[in-house]
């Protein structure tokens, strides 16, 4: 009795740990690099610190009120940019894949905007609104709109004509061709653009956040920017990797959701 | 005996492609008529313009001439099931039902009557891509149905299905549409099809398409596929569009 009851949880261990070597490997190949490059003393030791150092600096800074308000204010501006660049970003992409002469006025500018690195804008955006929250929020949404907006605009694209012949077989009004066939069909497509969208936002961001910076409240930004002003490179190294993981993590979050999508209409490639 | 109410007439119907002077006719001069509780097929080389005959009855596009009678309302069903992937069976019948004006309180009863018609009834929240071909044909005629139409449009629904599937499927639809008493065109490029469902065969040919040859089809339903009568009339109808392709070709050359 005792052997299936055994099975169960041994199976999925191993599919576990199949998911996890790989990345824990990568993860050891990189320390162990970094620590090579630590002992040869190629820089000394207060410019380039070694991992054991740099992961206490971590630990003692995740601990502080400090980084977490950091991290809060961060968070809140990429969430903040984020959702206008989705709101302004979708109806500029249903009104450009709609209206044909807005398509031929404004289609390629978008792609334009798109390739046009977001951190160009801060000159103008700091001018223009000063040294304040709506600069970074502004050069957020230009860098995130432009992925967003042509996202709808080839989902839409790419609906076949048969959904939408179907749509007119069925008789659905214009509105309701949208709402129920056209939409849901480029949803895949859309959900690309918005991940493609958050890592231009989550870059132009930092960008934002080295360059603007305002008295008083700390963002990770910041924070590397004081740490390398003091030289304190353990804590600006750790800084690093809470941005590189929370850019992970919200990729990650969003693949789950383009999979679960996939999935549900028989397009997934099982990985 | 009176004969039935008219459903579909065509009067002298022509349809062009294309700009003026350099124009594809795809239909030229059809005349027919179908009445009520007629199950007629149409069949043809590819290219004949069926499709296009289709597209006029379901008004999703005019004619360059003539004129067309439709009484009724129409659906249509394709040669692809073009079920929405990211819908259910059921959902995929309920949009119908919500676009056909069904109150959405009685919607639950409707998918259940009309997934039992089509056997699917154990099927309904599994999505397009988990049933097979012909469960997928299955709910596009649910669909169909559910438009609430009388007449209904077939183009070649079965064509995709692989022999034994579409052998059901004709049982299936036959017997369907005899107990909702609907007006069918059915439009095929095989010909023992054509006969197998058809109470009346028309013959289109090509360049431009036109009605070529019509024959009635008094046999005794249900009918075998593999039938001698069956393949007897089939062989008539090929012969007579091999003919019909002769001819074209001759002027040709």
């Amino acid at each position: 009795m005792s052997n299936p009851r055994f099975k169960v949880p041994r199976f999925n261990l191993r599919a576990a740990w199949a998911w996890t070597w790989p990345k824990l490997f990568a993860i050891a190949l990189v320390l162990g690099a970094w620590e090579i490059l630590y002992l040869s003393e190629w820089r000394p030791s207060y410019v380039l610190p070694g991992p054991i150092e740099t992961f206490a600096a971590l630990f003692e800074m995740v601990g502080t009120e400090r980084f977490w308000q950091a991290a809060s204010t961060t968070m809140t501006r990429a969430g903040t940019g984020f959702l206008l660049a989705l709101v302004i970003g979708s109806i500029a992409g249903i009104a450009v894949a709609r209206i044909k002469p807005l398509r031929l006025a404004v289609g390629n500018v978008i792609t334009g905007l798109q390739v046009m690195p977001s951190i160009a804008w801060f000159p103008l955006a700091i001018l223009v609104f000063g040294l304040n929250e709506q600069a970074i929020l502004f050069v957020v949404v230009l860098g995130a709109g432009p992925s967003i907006a042509n996202g709808v605009i080839a989902g839409i694209d790419h609906v076949p004509p048969a959904f939408t012949r179907l749509g007119r077989v069925l008789g659905a009004g214009s509105i309701a061709l949208y709402r129920d066939i056209v939409l849901p069909a480029a949803l895949p497509t859309y959900v690309a653009g918005l991940v493609q969208g958050w890592s231009f936002a989550w870059r132009s961001l930092m960008a934002g956040e080295l360059l603007v910076i305002i008295a008083e409240t700390p963002s990770l930004g910041t924070t590397l920017d004081f740490a390398r002003q003091m030289s304190k490179v353990p804590e600006l190294i750790a800084t690093m990797i809470v941005i590189l993981l929370i850019g992970m993590l919200v990729d990650t979050v969003f693949g789950t959701i383009s999979r679960k999508i996939r999935r549900d209409r028989g397009l997934a490639i099982d990985d | 005996m009176a004969q039935a109410e008219v459903m579909l007439r065509t009067n002298n119907v022509s349809k062009s492609f294309g700009p003026e002077g350099a124009a594809t006719v795809a239909l030229s001069g059809v005349d027919m008529t179908i009445r009520a509780g007629e199950f007629v097929t149409i069949v043809g080389a590819s290219g004949c313009g069926k499709s296009t005959l289709l597209n006029l009855f379901a008004s999703l596009d005019k004619p360059t001439d003539g004129t067309i009678e439709v009484n009724g309302k129409v659906a249509l069903m394709f040669q692809e099931a073009t079920l929405l992937p990211w819908l259910t069976a059921r959902g995929n019948i309920e949009l119908a039902l919500n676009y056909a004006g069904v109150p959405r309180k009685n919607r639950d009863v409707r998918v259940a009557e009309l997934l039992e018609i089509v056997r699917l009834d154990d099927w309904a929240d599994k999505r397009p891509h988990e049933l097979s071909g012909g469960m997928r044909q299955r709910v596009a005629l649910a669909r169909c149905l559910a438009q609430g139409a009388r007449i209904v449009l077939m183009d070649e629904p079965l064509g995709a299905l692989d022999a034994m599937t579409r052998d059901h499927l004709h049982d299936e639809i036959e017997s369907i549409v005899a107990a909702q008493g609907l007006t069918v065109v059915f439009v095929t490029h095989n010909m023992r099809e054509a006969v197998r469902l058809g109470d009346r065969v028309i013959l289109m040919g090509s360049r431009p398409g036109r009605v070529v040859y019509e024959q009635s089809v008094p046999l005794k339903r249900p009918r075998a596929m593999d039938s001698n009568d069956i393949a007897s009339r089939a062989a008539e109808l090929t012969n007579r569009l091999k003919a019909e392709q002769g001819i074209l070709q001759g002027a040709d050359s």
